[in-house]
């Protein structure tokens, strides 16, 4: 009997969806033309992803499964034998695991804290924190091991899992405290409030009224952090060396150091595997908005019973200052001296040429690269969001859009080693020879950047209300004016902090640039990985200096975008 | 006995409730009447301790300031119910009884006969999301009963349900409260509702209580035009016509003189004492409603039996019933 519940509950907010288009049923007819229109909207998306996604992953795994024009899927198959290759599996489970658990259980009275009481510069320290997410993985990577190294060196944890899990949690607890935040401070607080009412006591009020009402998007917001911990790589390669390996970086050694692409193909067939059947799980779990009306919550004064949760979100504060601030104060000192000498070094190309071109050069091309790729990522991801929320008729319909939308979804968990290094063996000649093409790095990045693109806008996109667009035809509007009057209001905020996230990310990106990125237009995350794998103290010194201006450009966007309050990420 | 004095409740710096005094004695039911938007529900807030508030709220006498929600042994019935809804009809009327720590056989118990209570016998395992809102309201009441609530607390608790249902329910509801012998306080905009279920009647209004006390009273002698006017008296006359439609009910009065009238205090009679011409007529179902423009009055409301019929323009003889019209001060 309890089971019947889910499916009902589905089907009428599905029904509520259809009752909407009631009033344009009449041309039903034309069954045909609308997937077909459909598919129009979303053909480009859908040829690019196709070309510079598919292509390459589809190529480099192919490698792998014909190593000499044949196919040696028993060879494949014992790649997974290895006990190397073993051993990264187990410890990229484990330490996701441990790391996710971790993020949730610190994130938790985070997102309560900062999106229930009313605490003075609550926004501003949400968009803090919001900053290690988008911090590019190599800064993050390096600032614990400043932190590890020098402050916090009598923890002897450098090169220990304990390092990079933290590293990992560092990465995503932003994600916990958006997603369960956002939810939680749209939850209607009559329910707990009826639960007091019956004499649940606090503590009893969270476990079984708010916390069932939050499982949907704490195990939304946990099986995105396990994704993003399980295809962690500027994290795993920094802070664990040679000695721990995740799939992902198993993956890089196997394909840049050992040349052995079947157990590269191997392993990126099973990174695919995983992610897609997350992502399934994810879209399954993924919040159905209640409905019936809400009352929504003012947040409230903290009272003595939320001491506990501020200590927890000084601690996450804390946690989250303390590599940022190590970093800072690293690179400002020289030799023991507070100097500038080394952003000043930044204009140079390092000691014992590191570099070929100044690191500022290196910026300047980072910014245009992020511009191109952020332009490209929005077009794209536009075009994906308006096909996937256009209104459906028919199940067919519905599958399709379904299936567009986990399909833009992928590059979030397909490695961007994979991805990049796909891109030089298949790109490598005509018809499509882009090898030298300076719209190769920007594209590969743009890609990494659509699902954080689709998954602000779909959700924007998905709210309005379709009545509107009914009402402004009937009062005489045509589809572009009705356009200007339904659609832009509601999506010229989301569209811009989509800007923001895909400019942060395309600027921080490292596994596919480090493939595609030449040393003579390398951009700053692989300069700065450049840099710290040379010796001497200004090599070190000014990566520290790089890492920092690359932090703080992308901590300046992403104020911008925190500025625009748009409830981005809650729904990834 | 819950008792309040001068109980205010303000959001930033607005009095949504200002000075509000009450007693509410041991088995009673009290209804809080007041339009949309007169702070009534805020009142109730405050009782359960759900706002801060300023003032005293005590129950038999001590303080209940500072004693939390969940401490006050007062069970809250929202206006749409507000069921757990991972939980099934029996695990939701169960919560209370779980929290309390109550046996499992037991509890199977009190489940079964509180349901058995609201007419919902067998609904154990059914979800709120499939139940019709008259039975989530049930499903409500049951739940806040099975707390054995000092005092139960109802918001609007009907108000979320169609004319035809709410009426239904009223009655039960009543018979409910009576059955367990609860002592209540229910607050409605709806005056039906509140004579129907309620044995004390307080009436607010703009944050502040207007007037006090058992239902027939207050009923009969509103304390001021506007409340009775929101106590379903059609009009309020003044001075002469006033006067003159008393003195045909047969009330002596003198000097300045304000009388509510019923849509039903004036009633077609041959031998009445008023006279008038029909503005508008309409025939209903039971009776005959009437617009009259009554000499020495004024345009007023009068009804006459369904069998009669005069036509606009004609002119008309009436009487006052005295039981249908209050003499205010």
């Amino acid at each position: 009997m309890e089971r019947r519940h889910l499916p009902l509950t589905r089907g009428s907010s599905r029904n509520r969806g259809s009752s909407r288009n009631r009033g344009s049923s009449h041309n039903r007819g034309s069954s045909l033309s609308r997937p077909l229109g459909l598919l129009a909207l979303a053909a480009i998306p859908v040829a690019v992803l196709g070309i510079f996604f598919l292509l390459p992953v589809i190529g480099m795994v192919g490698r792998g499964f014909r190593p000499e024009g044949r196919w040696d899927v028993p060879g494949v198959l014992a790649v997974l034998g290895r006990s190397q290759v073993q051993s990264a599996l187990w410890f990229t489970v484990w330490s996701a695991t441990v790391a996710t658990a971790v993020t949730v259980l610190l994130g938790l009275p985070a997102a309560y804290v900062l999106h229930r009481l009313a605490l003075p510069l609550r926004r501003l320290v949400r968009a803090a924190l919001l900053v290690p997410f988008v911090l590019p993985t190599i800064v993050v990577g390096i600032a614990f091991r400043v932190l590890l190294t020098g402050p916090l060196s009598w923890l002897s944890i450098d090169g220990t899992p304990v390092a990079i899990i933290a590293g990992l949690v560092f990465f995503n607890v932003a994600v916990v405290v958006r997603a369960v935040g956002a939810a939680w401070e749209s939850l209607d607080a009559r329910p707990a409030e009826a639960a007091a009412a019956l004499g649940a006591a606090p503590w009893t009020v969270f476990r079984t009224v708010t916390l069932p009402a939050l499982r949907p998007a704490i195990v939304g917001a946990a099986s995105v952090v396990f994704l993003f911990c399980a295809t962690s790589f500027g994290i795993v390669l920094t802070l664990g060396g040679l000695r721990y390996r995740s799939v992902e970086t198993e993956i890089y050694l196997l394909t840049t150091n050992l040349l052995d692409l079947q157990g590269a193909a191997a392993l990126s067939l099973l990174q695919l595997v995983v992610v897609v059947l997350l992502l399934a799980v994810g879209a399954r779990l993924r919040a159905v908005p209640p409905s019936g009306q809400r009352v929504p919550v003012r947040p409230h004064r903290p009272g003595v019973g939320d001491v506990p949760q501020l200590l927890l979100t000084a601690l996450v504060l804390g946690f989250v200052a303390l590599p940022v601030g190590a970093l800072v104060v690293g690179s400002l000192r020289v030799e023991g001296r507070w100097s500038l000498a080394n952003y000043r070094a930044l204009t140079s190309t390092g000691s014992h040429q590191a570099l070929l071109e100044p690191a500022t050069t290196a910026l300047d091309l980072s910014l245009r690269i992020a511009v191109d790729a952020t332009l490209l990522a929005l077009t794209l991801g536009l075009l994906v969001a308006l096909s996937v929320t256009r209104r459906t008729h028919s199940r067919a319909e519905r599958r399709l859009r379904g299936t567009l939308d986990a399909l833009f979804m992928l590059p979030l968990g397909v490695s961007a080693v994979t991805l990049g290094f796909g891109f030089l063996v298949t790109l490598d000649r005509p018809p499509l020879d882009l090898r030298d093409s300076p719209w190769l790095v920007p594209i590969a990045q743009a890609l990494v950047a659509l699902p954080l693109v689709v998954r602000t806008l779909v959700p924007a996109l998905a709210g309005i209300d379709d009545r509107q667009r009914q009402a402004a035809a009937s009062l005489g509007a045509g589809p572009l004016r009705s356009a200007v009057v339904v659609e832009v209001p509601v999506l010229w905020r989301p569209l811009l902090a989509a800007a923001g996230f895909a400019f942060a990310a395309s600027l921080g990106e490292f596994g596919a640039t480090s493939f595609l990125a030449r040393d003579e237009n390398a951009t700053l995350p692989v300069v700065i990985y450049r840099l710290i794998g040379h010796p001497g103290p200004m090599n070190y010194g000014m990566a520290l200096a790089a890492s920092c201006v690359l932090a703080a450009t992308t901590a300046v966007v992403m104020l911008v975008v925190e500025r625009l309050r748009v409830p981005s990420l809650g729904v990834l | 006995m819950l008792s309040l004095r001068e109980v205010s409740v303000r959001y930033d710096g607005v009095c949504a409730i200002s000075g509000v005094s009450l007693d509410l004695p041991d088995g009673e039911i009290l209804a809080v009447l007041g339009p949309s938007g007169s702070g009534k529900s805020t009142l109730l807030r405050a009782v359960a301790g759900l706002e801060p508030a300023e003032g005293s709220i005590a129950w038999d006498d001590r303080s209940l300031a500072g004693v939390p929600t969940h401490r006050r042994g007062f069970a809250l019935m929202f206006q749409d119910g507000q069921l757990f809804a991972h939980l099934s009809v029996a695990a939701n009327v169960a919560y209370p009884l779980r929290l309390r720590r109550i046996g499992r056989q037991e509890r199977a118990r009190r489940v079964a006969e509180l349901l058995e209570l609201v007419g919902l016998g067998g609904y154990d395992a059914r979800l709120p999301g499939t139940l019709s809102g008259g039975e989530r309201q049930r499903v409500a009441l049951a739940r806040a009963l099975a707390v054995e609530p000092r005092l139960l607390l109802l918001d609007e608790p009907l108000s979320a349900l169609d004319a035809g249902l709410r009426e239904r329910l009223v009655h039960d509801l009543r018979r409910i409260l009576r059955a367990a012998g609860t002592t209540a306080l229910l607050v409605t905009h709806d005056q039906d509702e509140a004579f129907t279920v309620a044995d004390r009647l307080a009436v607010v209004r703009e944050g502040r209580l207007v007037q006090e006390g058992p239902v027939a009273e207050v009923w009969r002698s509103p304390a001021d035009p506007d409340t009775a006017l929101f106590l379903g008296y059609a009009r309020v006359l003044r001075d002469g016509p006033a006067a003159t439609v008393a003195r045909a009910a047969g009330v002596s009065v003198h000097g300045d003189v304000v009388v509510a009238v019923r849509r039903s205090a004036l009633v077609l009679d041959e031998t009445g004492p008023l006279s008038g011409e029909v503005l508008e007529a309409r025939l209903t179902p039971d009776q005959l409603r009437l617009v009259v423009d009554v000499e020495g009055v004024g345009e007023v409301d009068a009804v006459g039996g369904a069998g009669s019929h005069p036509a606009v323009g004609e002119r008309v003889r009436l009487r006052a019933e005295q039981a249908r019209l209050s003499l205010l001060h």
